[in-house]
Formats: C-alpha cells, sequence, structure tokens
C-alpha cells in the first residue's frame, strides 16, 4: 500500500536527520505536543523558527557588515538564533550559534563572519529537510494515512547521551530497536 | 488485923518459883507473840478464809498470855485487885477456850476439806498439763510434717526426695537408724535402697511375702515390728537392747492420682518399706503422735515420688520427641536428595531416552520413504509403531512422574478452542475411519473463541479420552460435545467435593466424548483412573497402551482445577467420558492478536493542571510558542508576553506561575522579580517565579535564589519534566532543580 510506502519512507527519513544530527530530542518533543487540538503544530513552530532565522540572519549580516561592530549586538541576536534553534531541536544551527557567541565574546571579526556563514549553512540545510519532513507529512496526511510517531524509548536513549559532537553517527542498533516500533494511529 | 499472907520476898524454894516465874514469863510473852504473828501472815496472805476462827483463837491465846502475865504478879503477895484481875483472866480465858474449842470441831472437817479440794485441783492441773504437752507434741508433729513435707516436695529428683526423707525424719524423730527397700524390678524381693547411716547400702535383699512385710503391706499404718525381722536387722548387734522398730509401707504409684483417700484398686499395687529404728539405748518407745507423723510423711513421700516420676517420663517422652525429630529431619533430607537425585535420573534419561528414540523414529519414517521391498516394509512399519509406542510410553512415565510430585506446571498461553477441537478431530478421524467409526464434533455457540490454558495439555487430554472411546468401540459412533459448564450442572453428584466457582475472568469448559463401545461394569469404574490398571478383558488386551492415558489425563485435568469422570450404563451398553476445567477469559483478544501499541495517550496531560493560570515571558517567538504548547498540553490557562514590560503589565494575583525564559539572568530578570515581589507583598498573592534557562551552574542558581526566584528550570524541557517541575512547585513552592 502506498500510504504505509510513505509512512515507512517517512520514518526512514526522520532517522537519518537524528543520525545527521540535523534534529534532536527536541523535535521528538513537539511532535508529541502536536495531537488532535492541534493538528499543525509543528507546521507552525517550524514555520515561525524558520521566519525568525530569516530575519535574525538578515540583522546579524548587517550587523557584521557595519565598520564597527556593535558585538554586543551581534551577540543578542546570536543568542535568540541559539534559543530559537534549540527550542525547535535544529541541533546543528544550535552549536554553530554556540560557537559564534564563542568568537563573539573574543571579538574575532574574522572568525565571527566565517561562523554566521557556517550558521547560514546549516541553518538553510535544516530548513531543507525539515521542509522536506513537512511535505512528506502532507502527502501521507493527503493520502488518507496518519503521521507514524517515534517511540519515547528512543528520546531517551538520545537524553541520555546527552551533548555530542557534530558527525558522529549512531550506531543503527540504537536507532533500530527504538524507531521500528511505530505506531498506526488511525484517523 | 492484918492479914497473915505476907509473903516474903523471896520464899525459900524460890529457884522452882524463880523458874516458874521466867517459864510464865516467857510463855506469857509467847502467847502474845503467836497471835501478832498469825495476824501478821494472815494479813499477809490475802486468802484465808477463818479470819474469825484466827480472831477467836488470838483472843484464847492473848488470854492465855494475859492470865500467866498476871500469874507472874501471884508469885509476890498480891492485893485482891490482881486476884480478881487474875481470875477474871482466868474466866475469861475458860470461855473461850471452851468456845474454841467446840468451833473447832465445826472447822477442822472445813480445813481438811480445803486440803482436799487442794489435792484435787492439784491432780486437775497436772492432768491440764499432760494434755498440753500433748497438744504441744501434736503441733510440733504437724509442723515436723509439713516441714518434712516442705523439704521432700522441694524437688522433683526421686532420690532427692527419698534421701530428704530419711535425713529429715531421722532428724526430726531422733532415730538411729531409717532405711528404705524398694522392691525389685521382679517384684518378689525387697531391695535395700537408702539407708541414713551408711552411704551407699550394698544390694542387701530380702523377700517380699514375709508374714511381717505382709503385715505391714497390708495396713497404711505404721507397724510395729521386731527388731528380730530381716528388715530391721539393720544395725550391726550392739551391746544394748535394740529400739523398737516401725515399718510402714510407702505406695508407689503408677498413675498421677494424687487423691490420697481413693486409692485405686490395682491389682498390681507396688510397695517400698520404710523402717525407722529408735536409738537402741534409750528407753523412748513408739508414740502415737510418731507414728501419725510417720504415716503423713509416707503419703506426702508417695506424692512426691509420683511427681518425680510424671516428670522423669516427661522427660523421657521429650528427649524421645527431639530424637525422633532429628530422624525425621534426617529422613526428610535424605528423602529430599532422593528426590532430587531421581528427578536429575530422569532429566538426564528422558534426554538420552528421548534422542535415541528420535533418531530411531526418523530414520525409520525416512526408510519408510524410501523402495522397499514387502517384507521391509512391513518390518519397517512395525519398527516404526512400536518406536512410536515407546517414545509415547516415555512420554507418559515421565509425564506422569512429575505429575506426581506436582512439578508439572502448565504452560498458559492464550489460544483458540475451536483450533484444538479441530486438531483432535484431524488426528483421529484417519483411525476411526478405519474402524468405521463415525466421529461427531459439535461445540456450543456460547463456547468463547478464545481461552488462556495449557494448549498441549488439554489436546492432550482431549486426544486421550477420545482416543479411549475410539479404541474401545469397535462399532458405532463417537460424539464430541463441549460447552460452557453453567453452575447448575457444575454439581455433580458423582464429585459432591467439586465445587467450581465461575468468576468473571475464568469459566468452566465442559467436554463430553460418547462412546458406543464395550462400556465399563460399574464396579471397575473407580479403578480406571489408577496408574497401570487395565480392563482385562480379553478385547481390549491387544488394543496396546499402558493404561497410563486416563491417570495422566485426571492429572492434567486436576492441575487445571478441574474433574474428570466416566459413566457407564455397564458392560455393552456404552460409556461416557466427561471432564470439566476451568479455563480463562482473554483480556483483550486484538492486543494478542496484533501487535498494537497505542500512542502516548494525549489526555492524561490535560488533566494534569486544569485551568492553571500562568504567564508565560519569552522574547525568544520560537520558544516561547514551545513552551505556551507545552503548557497548554498539561492543561494550563497560559498568557504569553514577549517582553518583560508586558509582563509587568499583564501579571496579576490571578497567575499562579510565571516562566521566565531570560537567556541572560542579568539586570532585566532582577528587575522583574524584584517588581513582581513589590506589586504583591502578601507571600500567597505572588505568583511563583520560576525562570527557564539554558545551561546553569552553582553560581547561577544562588544568583537566581538571592534575587527572589522560586524555581529554576535546566532547558530543554520535556512534557514529563514540566509536569513534574509543576508539581514539585506547586507543592512545595519552591523548586530548585538539582544540576
Amino acid at each position: 500500500m502506498e500510504v504505509v510506502q510513505m509512512q515507512r519512507g517517512l520514518v526512514d527519513y526522520t532517522k537519518t536527520l537524528f543520525m545527521e544530527c540535523f534534529l534532536d530530542a527536541q523535535f521528538l518533543q513537539l511532535q508529541q505536543l502536536q495531537d488532535e487540538s492541534n493538528p499543525d503544530f509543528v507546521f507552525e513552530v517550524v514555520s515561525l523558527f524558520f521566519d525568525d532565522s530569516e530575519k535574525l540572519l538578515n540583522d546579524l549580516s548587517m550587523a557584521l557588515d557595519q565598520p564597527s561592530v556593535d558585538f554586543k549586538k551581534v551577540d543578542a541576536h546570536v543568542h535568540q538564533l541559539k534559543g530559537s534553534s534549540s527550542s525547535i531541536g535544529a541541533q546543528r544551527v544550535k552549536d554553530a550559534c554556540v560557537t559564534f557567541r564563542n568568537f563573539c565574546e573574543e571579538q574575532n571579526i574574522e572568525a565571527t563572519l566565517r561562523c554566521l556563514q557556517q550558521v547560514k549553512h546549516e541553518y538553510y540545510l535544516v530548513k531543507n529537510k525539515l521542509e522536506t519532513l513537512l511535505r512528506l507529512e502532507q502527502q501521507i496526511v493527503a493520502a488518507g494515512g496518519s503521521i507514524p510517531m517515534i517511540e519515547m524509548g528512543f528520546l531517551k536513549t538520545i537524553n541520555m547521551k546527552g551533548k555530542h559532537d557534530s558527525g558522529v553517527v549512531y550506531t543503527v542498533e540504537t536507532y533500530g530497536v527504538f524507531c521500528d516500533s511505530t505506531s498506526i494511529r488511525s484517523l | 488485923m492484918e492479914c497473915n499472907c505476907i509473903e516474903p520476898q523471896w520464899p525459900p524454894d524460890d529457884l522452882l518459883m524463880k523458874y516458874q516465874y521466867i517459864s510464865d514469863f516467857f510463855i506469857a510473852l509467847a502467847y502474845f507473840s503467836i497471835p501478832l504473828e498469825l495476824i501478821y501472815f494472815v494479813k499477809k496472805s490475802s486468802v484465808f478464809p477463818y479470819r474469825w476462827v484466827l480472831v477467836q483463837f488470838g483472843a484464847f491465846i492473848v488470854l492465855c498470855g494475859a492470865t500467866h502475865l498476871i500469874n507472874l504478879w501471884t508469885f509476890t503477895p498480891h492485893t485482891r485487885t490482881v486476884a480478881s484481875v487474875m481470875t477474871i483472866a482466868k474466866v475469861l480465858t475458860a470461855l473461850v477456850s471452851c468456845v474454841t474449842a467446840l468451833m473447832l470441831v465445826h472447822i477442822i472437817p472445813d480445813l481438811l476439806s480445803v486440803k482436799t479440794r487442794e489435792l484435787f485441783l492439784k491432780n486437775k492441773a497436772a492432768e491440764l498439763d499432760r494434755e498440753m504437752g500433748l497438744i504441744r507434741t501434736q503441733e510440733e508433729t504437724g509442723r515436723h510434717v509439713r516441714m518434712l513435707t516442705h523439704e521432700i516436695r522441694s524437688t522433683l529428683d526421686r532420690h532427692t526426695i527419698l534421701r530428704t526423707t530419711l535425713i529429715e525424719l531421722g532428724r526430726t524423730l531422733s532415730l538411729e537408724e531409717c532405711a528404705l527397700w524398694m522392691p525389685t524390678r521382679t517384684g518378689l524381693e525387697l531391695q535395700l535402697s537408702y539407708t541414713l547411716r551408711q552411704q551407699n547400702p550394698v544390694g542387701y535383699t530380702v523377700p517380699i511375702h514375709h508374714p511381717v512385710i505382709n503385715q505391714v503391706f497390708s495396713t497404711n499404718h505404721a507397724v510395729k515390728i521386731s527388731p528380730n525381722c530381716p528388715v530391721a536387722r539393720l544395725r550391726p548387734a550392739g551391746k544394748y537392747l535394740p529400739g523398737e522398730v516401725v515399718a510402714v509401707r510407702v505406695p508407689l504409684l503408677h498413675l498421677s492420682n494424687f487423691h490420697i483417700n481413693d486409692w485405686p484398686e490395682l491389682s498390681t499395687k507396688r510397695y517400698a518399706l520404710m523402717v525407722l529404728m529408735l536409738p537402741s539405748d534409750s528407753a523412748r518407745q513408739w508414740h502415737v503422735h510418731e507414728l501419725e507423723l510417720v504415716e503423713a510423711v509416707t503419703d506426702q513421700v508417695a506424692v512426691a515420688l509420683s511427681h518425680a516420676a510424671i516428670l522423669e517420663e516427661s522427660m523421657r517422652a521429650r528427649n524421645l520427641l527431639m530424637e525422633q525429630n532429628v530422624a525425621l529431619d534426617l529422613a526428610r533430607r535424605e528423602a529430599e536428595t532422593a528426590i532430587r537425585a531421581r528427578n536429575d535420573f530422569l532429566a538426564v534419561m528422558n534426554h538420552e531416552m528421548r534422542t535415541p528414540m528420535h533418531a530411531i523414529i526418523t530414520l525409520s519414517s525416512l526408510l519408510q520413504e524410501t523402495e522397499l521391498t514387502p517384507e521391509q516394509r512391513l518390518m519397517v512399519e512395525t519398527i516404526l509403531k512400536s518406536s512410536n509406542l515407546l517414545a509415547t510410553l516415555i512420554n507418559d512415565v515421565l509425564d506422569l512422574s512429575r505429575l506426581e510430585d506436582g512439578s508439572l506446571q502448565l504452560d498458559l498461553g492464550t489460544f483458540n478452542i475451536y483450533t484444538v477441537f479441530r486438531e483432535v478431530l484431524k488426528l483421529i478421524k484417519p483411525i476411526a475411519s478405519v474402524k468405521k467409526l463415525h466421529v461427531s464434533l459439535s461445540l456450543a455457540p456460547d463456547l468463547p473463541e478464545y481461552a488462556v490454558g495449557d494448549e498441549k495439555r488439554l489436546m492432550q487430554t482431549i486426544l486421550n479420552v477420545v482416543g479411549n472411546a475410539v479404541k474401545f468401540s469397535k462399532e458405532g459412533s463417537i460424539t464430541i460435545t463441549a460447552f460452557v459448564a453453567k453452575p447448575e450442572t457444575l454439581r455433580d453428584s458423582r464429585a459432591p467435593e467439586f465445587l467450581p466457582v465461575p468468576s468473571d475472568n475464568h469459566f468452566y469448559l465442559r467436554v463430553q466424548v460418547k462412546d458406543s463401545g464395550c462400556g465399563v461394569s460399574p464396579q471397575d469404574i473407580p479403578n480406571l483412573f489408577t496408574k497401570f490398571a487395565q480392563n482385562q478383558s480379553t478385547a481390549t488386551r491387544n488394543s496396546g497402551g499402558s493404561g497410563l492415558g486416563l491417570a495422566i489425563s485426571k492429572r492434567f485435568v486436576n492441575l487445571m482445577e478441574g474433574h474428570i469422570w466416566i459413566e457407564s450404563e455397564g458392560l455393552g451398553k456404552g460409556c461416557t467420558a466427561i471432564f470439566i476445567v476451568k479455563l480463562g477469559i482473554p483480556e483483550r483478544v486484538n492486543e494478542y492478536k496484533l501487535p498494537y501499541m497505542p500512542k502516548m495517550p494525549t489526555n492524561h496531560g490535560h488533566t494534569a493542571f486544569p485551568g492553571l493560570k500562568v504567564l508565560v515571558m519569552d522574547e525568544n517567538g520560537v520558544s516561547r510558542t514551545v513552551t505556551k504548547e507545552l503548557l497548554m498540553h498539561l492543561g494550563c490557562d497560559v498568557t504569553t508576553v514577549g517582553s518583560s514590560d508586558e509582563c509587568l503589565q499583564l501579571v496579576s494575583h490571578e497567575h499562579k506561575v510565571v516562566f521566565m525564559d531570560i537567556n541572560v539572568p542579568g539586570t532585566d530578570s532582577h528587575r522583574i522579580t524584584s517588581r513582581i515581589h513589590e506589586k504583591f507583598a502578601k507571600r500567597n498573592e505572588r505568583p511563583l517565579i520560576v525562570t527557564l534557562i539554558g545551561n546553569t551552574d552553582k553560581l547561577t542558581k544562588e544568583n537566581c535564589m538571592r534575587i527572589g526566584m522560586d524555581g529554576l528550570i535546566v532547558k530543554p524541557v520535556s512534557l514529563d519534566k514540566m509536569k513534574s517541575v509543576l508539581s514539585d512547585l506547586l507543592e512545595h513552592r519552591v523548586l530548585f532543580e538539582g544540576i
């Protein structure tokens, strides 16, 4: 059945996003908060994130373009971006922001510019991924299926692992054990 | 004329006159002093009845004295006055003396009677004295008895009792020798067991049927016996006359009968003999009170001995019990070891036996598939059949032995009842069709499809019962019915002790297998379920089987808290096998069949904090939305603000909690916190202030506390975390999450 295939595809895709650390446990939290009373919660939050981040990135670009950079302001913006990305679970973006902030403290212009690029890069990546994800979800919903949930156990595993370096790939087994137990929510 | 009675001053015989003169003087003196003495002494003594006699007597004496005194004057010439005085005195004296003499006639008998009375009283006093002495001795005896009893009864050791008795008796009665003769085991002799003086008496025996001894035994009084009696010859013959000897019987009780007054008349009454000897060189004799003392003591001794005997008995019994206990314990442990050994053996043998069996069966069946000559095929078939039988036998024996010691447990699981019956039918149909038996199965419509129980063993039981039906029927039909047993039908007259009680998650499955076979005679019915017992009719001899089938089925049915029995109207009339077993009703069939994992229930969050008004302040839009959703999920009524000013404007006493997402705890949070504190002076009106922070350290935590915040949460916050945080917060009104 198509829907099942699509669901499997979504699950696999989500798995890769986690594996590649684009998303972290916070994103699962958001998915948990989505229910019948608020069926578009994730979409809303993600959209909000996109808008917020676009604005912030523009402000950052402008601030860093100034002859005399107001590092305080830059720091404030980056802080905001860090907050947003951590709220949504965009892990890589958040990590990039942390690095950005460190260089801001040092008031290192080149480094900060580099960081800004990095952050933008990460942001666009995750934006792409999230848009794909949302599209897949919409397709499934349109086809009459329901969005599969990732087990909470998975969440626990991630939380227990704590902070990790970008790029570390979790073993398939860890994911496999939890991610496979999807539940079918009937509409 | 002058009288010629001129007395010479001293006449010539004046010596005599002189003497008379002196004597008279002294007489007078005496006569005057005697009454004085009398008066004096009578005055002294208070009891003298005859005072007036004394007066009389006194007067008599005084007058006599006066006469003699006056006589003194007559020695010399005296005047007429003196003569007249003398005469008067004499006359008076004569008068008084005569009166006194006459009085005395009356008085003396009286006086004499006083004397006799005095004697009488003296005798009486002596008598009373004697009686007093007697009473005293009796009381002393009683005291001695009590003391002896106390001594005797203060111990429960037989030897001590007897020793003490002898010692105390010896002391109380000052005996020379006191001995106790106990009857020997044979009862024909008395053996000297205890003596007072000799420490270890030699086993000196005396035959029991001595006239003296019989005499003593025949009465419960102490009997005086001759010192020459064999039992009394205890001391070496001395120079002196041996003292009196008394012997008394001491009953040896075997029963715990303490009523001295009503001895049960036993045919074999055993007595011991106590012999008491007074000191040989004293003239003492046995007094009655002493004998009574001895008798009383003997009774007490008898009672004390019986107590001691009981104690010995109970100690012996206790020791015996302890030994038995130890032995039983040992036996139990040995039995346990044996069982374990047997189980191990069975387990090993099970495996050992089954492996070759399995090999034989498998290879034989494989062989069957190959090209064989008819003789070979026949041989292989026989081999296969035999080995199948053997395998079944091994299984049965193993199962039964496990069932025997209760180590078999049911493998409970949910299964489909219909499937079980269909399987049984499938297995039995070939054999039945060979025998041209018609098998029909009818399952009640209200029979649940699924049940919880041991599927394998249930099938085994049904198969066994149906198999028996087929085995013992040469023609006709087999009917199998299964339905849910109703409480009324559950009570079977044949099984009065089987009272099943259906409940909500159990039901009773009743299966009836009716066949038209050879039937069973009523007297054989009880034996059907015993191991290895088989109907010995020739028809069944060839049908094989070990006779274990029904026994095993019965065990299985019992394990399933059920009952199995067979009804038959007699030989040749077929029989019906019925069994009822308890099966569980499965909870949710879906759960078992499909791997369905429900999503985290969303409703449980909504009831956590219904209507709790909270204020969320967060400058970051995304984060604000997420936090708002989180709290709404928990049922809170959330108001969101994007800046600290808005927060201060909107915050009211209706808000119970204010969540501040401050990225940097700095002046802003400080300001808001202090303003909120100011705004709500009373503690219980003020909303609780909680800050959400990305990462924190001890310093930050202290700062927050210092500023006046009520709590601190580290991001990221999960739903569970928020829930527990809120409940902690609302309960304790403060929360500082441990890092």
